[in-house]
């Protein structure tokens, strides 16, 4: 059966998984909190948000970090929405 | 609710393109209805935009580590609980 790039249970690493703990960053935590306040506002729940993870093409979910993805997603997810129009982000960076 | 503690189940092993939080390495996998812990929201259709309704009934199932992996070396009486949604289970 296929596998979606997240679904990996029982799959092998390659490489021993790097568990040292590490501070979050603020961008990290920002980014939290916004997952946060689109979920209560109603703008996205948190099967969209995995939803949009999963969706990542696969190098880009391997590359990509924890957070990484959230942010991925939440651009995915606004911008299917309309809130966000494609490149909205990138233009103001 | 159609299945109750103690109940034996077999999760599907169908294949399912899109958002599903049934892992793959548990399809086709027997194990032991643990609780209920009620119905809620679908996630396999929340995930696109719908109100994930009518709620689905999901079971803590139990596991046994030797029946899901069969080259498992560590203690045959260890085992894991997954949280499964009712309509990936069949009666075994």
């Amino acid at each position: 059966m296929e596998h979606a790039v997240h679904d990996r249970g029982g799959m092998s690493p390659g490489e021993p998984i790097d568990r040292t703990e590490h501070e979050l960053e603020d961008w990290e935590l920002l980014t939290d909190a916004l997952a946060g306040a689109l979920a209560r506002a109603g703008v996205m729940n948190v099967d969209q948000l995995r939803r949009g993870i999963e969706s990542m093409p696969s190098d880009e979910y391997e590359r990509a970090g924890y957070y990484e993805r959230w942010l991925f997603s939440i651009e995915t997810n606004l911008t299917e929405k309309g809130i966000l129009v494609p490149g909205e982000l990138d233009g103001r960076l | 609710m159609r299945f109750g503690p103690g109940q034996r189940v077999r999760v599907a092993s169908r294949s399912h393109a899109g958002h599903c939080r049934t892992p793959v390495y548990l399809r086709g996998k027997t194990g032991t209805v643990a609780c209920v812990h009620g119905s809620f929201t679908n996630p396999e259709t929340r995930a696109y935009d719908s109100d994930g309704l009518p709620e689905q009934p999901l079971y803590g199932v139990v596991f046994v580590q030797h029946d899901v992996w069969p080259a498992y070396a560590g203690p045959s009486e260890d085992s894991l609980v997954v949280d499964v949604f009712e309509h990936w289970l069949e009666e075994a």
